[in-house]
């Protein structure tokens, strides 16, 4: 089967989508940029692969006439095996990795006993990973989280004066960015099966056959990747050819409309900036606007407040709901955020009241912009990361009817991926081109 | 139009004939700013004075040396030390909003005075306060009386907020120059204006003059041979500067064109810091100035994607050609008024919106792009109207960027090249999907003939 990727570097994440011949989307894949785009692409690449197999094994499941409700959960309890699977992958590199290092005369100063602590450290880990109700999230996202985590926990247990804390946490340290840069065996088709050996314990025969052989048809379909076009501040750093990079402004506007076919004006509110486009009915942009060299307002800046508030930014949407009293806030800049946001509390102002304060004033400073590119139409498609901060909508939802009346608002829960999926779609209809 | 002097032809003399304007200019330079340096010594009076319809003829009449502090400012941004002026300036209390040639100017004076060729600058013995489209002008000018303590001659020169320059106007201007000009002048020079040297230099503008707007329409012609913009700055230096009414304008104008003429006979592109373009693949006009810091990147930006600009306004900030206006030795006075009327910040928005859509007509251009920069309210306000108007107008998309003149931390250079190769690629775009609203010139670089272009030798 043909397909074709799109790949969105953006500043603080890099997006994949993948796209079969006929436009549908065969799978996701998200990773955080890290500064090394080409890695972040390669795994965000490898991650919509595993999706895409993903989507290949729900087709292939329809054809066997699987579609009920134990095919449903089969097909959640494979998903959930395999990331496990993955993870303890990742573990066992991390482990190998480890053990070297703390045997290297960088850490020979601890003697003989940093080596069996590390081992049993990792050892606890594995049996704690193995749990069946552990639950995990897609391979690259949180790896390093829960590693850190479990680590540093365990390490704290085991050291002794012989051994201290520093010791182990030095070898974790050290090693981490060496799995996190390292290639390994991830796929679908790698991993499956071990996943699905454990998935299949009480099923008839019958069934089980049934769920074999769409595996087995998901993961030896052929994926052939055609084309790939790059968007994102990352894409000139990649080596794409010039004819295979689009601007993230163009990708954004027919990506939006891909999603939401009556869009007509697009605002994307990314990590390090903000875009207003105007797009016509084919979602080709007709005009767009973008804040200036200054970062203020944007993703970024919900990160720096979060970090300020020591949140999760996620969580930031959440508290300024629950905002009873108006609070104006003037500034967004990001360099400013945290003294403004000290200032306040120094005040007296409660929390939750700032943050929606600066939700709104985020929004106002997009407000701008989308005046600037045209205003807004109908109907109006928001996406990038702050499409789903709750507060953030709640704010422009009333700017929205404030300024302009009533408008259809379009949030698509896959909103990060607007850009990547408009890239795709240059993929697919750039080799349509070619072959027409 | 045709070839007025014999040139060489093939790619080697091409370069060779590209090189004498080239040089010509910079000896030009050169030699004007020793001349400043051993002004005192020579016994020669300095006056400082502006861009926008400056009055060079009428200080070549009294055999003074012009000294123009924007153009410091803006070599002062090529050589890249306009950003530590900047900081001087405001360590001196200036704001960081503060337009930033005033600020790169001030910082400069502070470091020593020392022009683009290292040689320092003498002080002004007049300040000629023509403020022309730029209240800015007269501020900047009070900050430099203070620093020099010396006389100080103004001439207001009234804003076309209607479209037009009145008689009325121009004999307010007229009166002004008798006035307070002229006299200033014979004071600080101890001598009486040589009016048949004025009308000398004002005839020899006009020559000037002809040629250079002969060079910058002949980028009406696809490919066009010269960039209206990045190459257009170094066309209008001359003119717009110490030059205008001396035989060394008259010869380096000819020369250019001379040089621009073969550049059409063979059909050739601009010449780009990545060498000669040779894939004209969009043609643009652009409003606003340059960002001098950048310069050299900002024009790879856009060559490097193939992109020419065909006309600009920022070549009209001196003194507008386009409706005709020469510089008239029958009418002196009257027409150094009307220079100082016409230039391009001194026109009102309906004025510039009409002038960019005819450029983007005239010039079968694909697109509008503006520069907005952060310093000049006298360029920037209104500038997203004009956008909306032209858009509206020609058809053609618009686009908008932001730097400054000076200030090398408002230049983002990624956020002004994902914003150009948006702009770009949103042309393409839009050409390429049929039944798209198109723009008057359909595809570029097509070479096929428009309404208005010149004559091409095979």
């Amino acid at each position: 089967m043909k397909a074709f990727l799109g790949i969105d570097l953006g500043s603080t994440t890099t997006k994949a989508v993948m796209m079969d011949e006929a436009g549908a989307i065969l799978g996701r894949g998200i990773t955080n940029s890290r500064s090394n785009y080409h890695l972040a692409a390669d795994i965000a690449r490898d991650e919509a692969r595993v999706d895409a197999r993903f989507t290949l094994l729900d087709r292939a499941l329809e054809r066997e006439g699987e579609t009920g409700d134990e095919a449903v959960q089969f097909r959640k309890r494979l998903l959930h095996r395999f990331r496990k699977v993955q993870r303890l992958v990742q573990l066992a590199s991390l482990r190998e990795e480890a053990v070297k290092e703390a045997a290297s005369a960088r850490l020979s100063q601890y003697g003989d006993g940093l080596v069996p602590k590390v081992r049993e450290i990792f050892e606890a880990m594995e049996r704690d990973w193995r749990r069946p109700k552990l639950s995990v999230g897609p391979s690259s996202d949180f790896f390093r989280d829960q590693a850190a985590g479990d680590y540093g926990r365990l390490a704290e247990k085991h050291a002794d004066r012989a051994v201290p804390f520093d010791a182990l946490m030095s070898v974790f340290d050290k090693v981490i960015i060496v799995v996190e840069n390292a290639r390994m065996d991830l796929t679908f088709e790698g991993n499956i099966r071990v996943a699905l050996a454990e998935c299949l314990g009480g099923e008839t025969p019958e069934r089980r056959a049934k769920y074999e052989a769409a595996v087995a048809q998901a993961a030896d379909a052929p994926l052939d990747l055609v084309r790939t076009i790059g968007t994102g501040y990352g894409r000139q750093t990649l080596p794409f050819a010039k004819d295979d990079i689009r601007s993230e402004i163009l990708c954004h506007g027919l990506g939006a409309h891909l999603a939401f076919p009556r869009t007509a004006t697009v605002l994307d509110i990314g990590g390090q900036d903000t875009k207003a486009i105007q797009v016509d009915d084919r979602g080709i942009v007709t005009s767009f606007q973008m804040n200036d060299r200054c970062a203020a307002g944007c993703g970024r800046y919900l990160g720096y407040i979060a970090d300020e508030m020591n949140m999760g930014v996620h969580e930031l949407g959440p508290l300024a709901l629950e905002s009873t009293r108006h609070v104006k806030i003037n500034s967004t800049c990001t360099v400013f955020a945290g003294a403004e946001l000290r200032d306040r509390l120094t005040m007296g102002q409660r929390r939750e009241d700032i943050l929606a304060g600066l939700h709104r004033a985020i929004i106002l400073r997009a407000m701008a912009l989308l005046a600037r590119s045209g205003g807004i139409a109908d109907e109006f498609t928001f996406t990038g990361g702050v499409a789903n901060n709750p507060a953030a909508v709640k704010a422009l939802r009333q700017l929205v009817v404030e300024n302009y009346g009533e408008r259809t608002l379009n949030i698509s829960p896959s909103s990060i991926y607007t850009g990547a999926h408009g890239a795709a779609e240059f993929a697919r209809r750039a080799t349509q081109d070619v072959e027409a | 139009m045709s070839a007025e002097r014999e040139t060489t032809g093939g790619r080697e003399g091409e370069r060779e004939v590209k090189d004498a304007s080239m040089l010509l200019q910079k000896e030009m330079i050169a030699g004007h700013f020793t001349a400043l340096s051993r002004a005192k010594e020579e016994g020669k009076k300095v006056v400082y004075t502006f861009v926008p319809g400056n009055l060079t003829e009428l200080l070549h009449a009294f055999d003074v040396l012009p000294l123009y502090p924007e153009i410091n400012a803006l070599q002062s941004g090529m050589r890249k030390k306009s950003g530590g002026y900047i900081l001087e300036a405001e360590r001196l209390g200036h704001s960081e909003d503060v337009c930033a040639y005033v600020k790169s100017d001030i910082g400069m004076l502070r470091a020593g005075n020392v022009g683009p060729t290292g040689e320092k600058l003498p002080p002004p013995d007049l300040l000629l306060l023509s403020y022309t489209g730029c209240f800015t002008f007269m501020k900047w000018f009070e900050l430099l009386k203070r620093e020099y303590d010396c006389p100080v001659a103004m001439l207001h020169v009234p804003y076309q907020g209607d479209g037009e320059f009145t008689d009325e106007m121009r004999k307010y201007v007229v009166d002004q120059l008798r006035s307070e000009v002229i006299p200033k002048l014979e004071q600080v020079t101890g001598k009486k204006l040589d009016e048949a040297k004025l009308e000398e230099a004002l005839a020899k503008s006009s020559v000037a003059e002809d040629d250079l707007v002969w060079v910058l329409e002949s980028a009406k012609n696809k490919p066009s041979p010269i960039d209206a913009y990045f190459g257009g700055v170094y066309y209008i230096g001359p003119i717009f500067t110490a030059f205008r009414g001396t035989d060394a304008a008259v010869e380096y104008y000819k020369t250019l064109r001379s040089e621009v003429q073969v550049r059409l006979d063979q059909r050739l592109g601009p010449i780009t810091p990545d060498g000669p373009l040779t894939n004209e693949r969009y043609r643009l006009v652009v409003e606003g100035p340059p960002s001098w810091p950048s310069f050299q990147e900002f024009w790879k930006m856009f060559s490097g994607e193939g992109a020419v600009v065909v006309a600009s306004s920022y070549t009209k900030v001196g003194g507008f050609y386009d409706h005709g206006f020469r510089h008239d030795p029958k009418r002196p006075l009257e027409s150094l008024a009307d220079y100082c009327a016409g230039c391009y910040t001194n026109l009102n928005l309906p004025s510039r919106i009409e002038i960019l859509a005819r450029y983007v007509r005239e010039y079968q251009a694909d697109g509008l792009l503006i520069n907005s920069v952060k310093s000049c309210n006298s360029f920037s306000a209104g500038q997203l109207m004009i956008l909306r108007e032209v858009e509206e107008r020609t058809g053609v998309p618009g686009g908008f960027i932001e730097t400054d003149l000076v200030d090398p931390r408002y230049f983002s250079a990624a956020n002004v090249k994902n914003r150009l190769e948006s702009y770009l690629q949103m042309i393409e775009q839009k050409r390429k999907s049929p039944g798209a609203p198109r723009g008057p010139s359909g595809a570029a670089g097509g070479g096929s003939s428009g309404p208005r272009r010149l004559e091409v030798l095979p």
